[in-house]
């Protein structure tokens, strides 16, 4: 009957230290894998920005020459797959710092990236549309992840589609001179910058797609350009 | 960014892993403790045993049930059976007066009163030191007893011995996953008996010395858990109960969905309700193991399967939402928009790896259940159907339990 009333304190105490042992141990495997994720962040960005600085220079040295070379080694979809990749680990990763340092190294991978392409498609006529989108993630923005929802689609539907998205709240002066070009207020989020004209709030599908083969459009007629590209191909040597 | 929700939810992770873990660190202390026999176990003396068998509406069962009684391998000379019908309204009585002959055999007919009242009937007509219950859906081995008795003799302060309970007969899916269950349940029952914390007695013959109920008095009705609340009265007083995990009863178990909700509504209510009755026994350090741990323990898992429950509705319906959001924005899109064969969106949070850790310390309790009872673990889509329906069905009838408990008690507390 003794026995019944026995309470072995002691064993208690050792299974708690073990608990809090395998609890350790759990967020120690979760770290180094958190890490390796980072890493290979770190090694996609540095792949990118690679990418960007051969490109830009590739088009500085042959700036004077046709635009053949240039258009198919530009520009990595990888960007997108990063963007994602920064999205969730935002999400689901521990290391919140680390994250938000390489979310700024992102963002000013799309900003060279977008002013490449632009210079690219300007001088070589290749059939691009940017739309640069400011959002927010300091607060709750539902109007935000519905035209992120809008974005994502239309790029599947149109490949050539470039959308390079900006966290508003992001401690970065380069995005912060960009705001001040377009004029974006954090009261009027979502913005998006469709050909040089500012959107403010939520725009639907339909809308956005209008707007997005008037863009192809644009670049696809104007005469005078291509003649004038053709004259400078002449000129070169 | 840390929430309530997932203070919470860590606290509960660690407190389930903690159980586990003491579970298993009991198992290490006391392997050699366990025995499984072999063949036919022997006594130095064979004590008279009374069994009472209560049975309403059971007249297909039955049969089989008295005849296993018969065939236990205990000289025929010290078993009493009693079968007692409990106002059935089908062929129990008929059922029983083929037994009629049998001289150790007496047959009582009552009217209906509920379980608790048979077995008081036959309490009150108990000649023998010794006593057990075998409800009517229950078979046992014919070592059974023998192995049970065993135990009595090895350590006179034992006042109850309770066998290994083996599902039977498991047809249907919801049987099969009930066959994993009760496995697991002879591991941690075992484990719960080295702690000397066992909280229930189950109906399929455990066996009491008849001091029990001559110090404690008899069965209660004990909100239809009867065979919960002799075991809360024996802790409150210190008697001590054993578990014999080579002892085997093939116990039928429901079969279909609704009749394991109902089965376990009643559990779980019993559970609550027997334990607000016996609230003072709550970390009661002079009430040992029982008191600061398997009562703890049923209440954390009680919160942690609502919660749990709570927070699956909840991410459900967020997910439901947004999907909506979406439909609305776009319409239809079926391109996902991450590449889950990405090794790189595998969840590495730490949580993610206790699950798994949780998980496998369950499946091991499982294996160490089968071999408890003598049989080899082989891997069966049993165990697939088992954490299915225990984890998708589980909470409600835990949660209908919870209701049923806060409907009962609602007058009480004005």
């Amino acid at each position: 009957m003794e026995q019944n009333q026995h309470i072995d304190w002691k064993k208690y105490l050792i299974v708690f230290l073990f608990t809090v042992g395998l609890f350790l141990s759990a967020s120690y495997v979760s770290n180094y894998f958190s890490n390796k994720k980072v890493d290979q962040l770190k090694l996609i960005q540095d792949k990118i920005s690679i990418d960007i600085l051969s490109s830009e220079t590739q088009f500085t040295l042959l700036s004077e020459l046709s635009c053949k070379n240039i258009s198919d080694s530009v520009l990595s979809g990888e960007l997108g797959e990063l963007g994602r990749k920064l999205e969730w680990g935002q999400e689901n990763l521990g290391t919140m710092d680390t994250v938000s340092y390489l979310k700024k190294y992102y963002s000013l991978l799309e900003i060279k990236d977008y002013l490449l392409t632009k210079k690219i498609s300007a001088r070589c006529k290749t059939k691009s549309a940017f739309i640069l989108y400011f959002y927010t993630t300091a607060e709750n923005c539902s109007e935000c992840e519905k035209e992120g929802l809008v974005l994502s689609a239309l790029r599947d539907k149109y490949p050539e589609l470039r959308v390079y998205s900006f966290d508003y709240s992001i401690d970065l002066s380069a995005v912060k001179a960009m705001l001040q070009i377009y004029k974006i207020e954090d009261t009027k989020l979502p913005a998006l910058v469709v050909d040089e004209n500012v959107l403010t709030g939520f725009h639907s599908m339909e809308e956005l797609e209008s707007r997005v083969k008037e863009s192809f459009k644009l670049q696809e007629v104007k005469p005078e350009e291509i003649d004038s590209t053709k004259a400078t191909d002449k000129k070169t040597p | 960014m840390t929430s309530i929700s997932e203070i919470v939810f860590y606290i509960l992770t660690f407190l389930s892993v903690y159980v586990q873990v003491f579970f298993l660190i009991t198992f290490l202390e006391n392997r050699k403790k366990i025995i499984i026999r072999v063949g036919s176990t022997k006594l130095a003396k064979y004590p008279k045993v009374t069994i009472i068998v209560p049975s309403w509406n059971e007249e297909k069962t039955i049969y089989k049930t008295v005849r296993s009684l018969i065939n236990l391998k205990y000289p025929k000379d010290k078993i009493k059976i009693f079968l007692i019908d409990d106002g059935s309204t089908d062929g129990t009585w008929e059922a029983m007066q083929r037994f009629s002959k049998h001289s150790n055999i007496k047959i009582f007919h009552k009217e209906n009163g509920g379980k608790y009242t048979a077995l008081n009937l036959g309490l009150k007509n108990l000649e023998t030191d010794f006593l057990g219950c075998l409800d009517a859906d229950s078979i046992a081995d014919p070592e059974s007893l023998v192995r049970i008795m065993s135990y009595f003799e090895k350590d006179p302060s034992i006042m109850a011995v309770a066998p290994s309970l083996i599902a039977y007969n498991s047809k249907s899916i919801i049987q099969k996953a009930q066959r994993i269950e009760y496995d697991m349940s002879v591991y941690v029952k075992k484990m719960l008996g080295l702690l000397g914390a066992i909280h229930v007695t189950p109906g399929p013959l455990t066996i009491f010395r008849k001091k029990v109920f001559d110090d404690l008095g008899p069965y209660r009705h004990a909100h239809n858990t009867e065979d919960m609340e002799i075991a809360y009265r024996m802790q409150k007083n210190h008697y001590k109960i054993e578990q014999c995990n080579d002892a085997y009863v093939y116990t039928n178990t429901p079969l279909t969905l609704f009749k394991l909700y109902k089965q376990r509504v009643r559990w779980i209510y019993g559970f609550i309700n027997n334990t607000i009755d016996y609230r003072n026994l709550i970390f009661k350090k002079k009430y040992g193991n029982f008191s600061v741990f398997t009562i703890p323990l049923n209440l954390i898992s009680i919160l942690g399967v609502g919660f749990l429950f709570g927070k699956m509705i909840y991410n459900f319906v967020n997910f439901l939402f947004s999907k909506i959001v979406e439909f609305e924005t776009i319409g239809f899109n079926f391109t996902p928009k991450i590449n889950y064969l990405d090794p790189f969106f595998i969840n590495t949070q730490s949580l993610s790896f206790l699950a798994i850790l949780l998980f496998l310390l369950i499946i091991f309790s499982i294996v160490l259940g089968k071999k408890m009872i003598g049989e080899k673990w082989v891997f069966s889509f049993s165990m697939v159907y088992f954490f299915i329906i225990f984890s998708i069905v589980g909470p409600l009838w835990l949660l209908k339990a919870v209701y049923n408990t806060i409907l009962s008690r609602k007058p009480a507390w004005r």
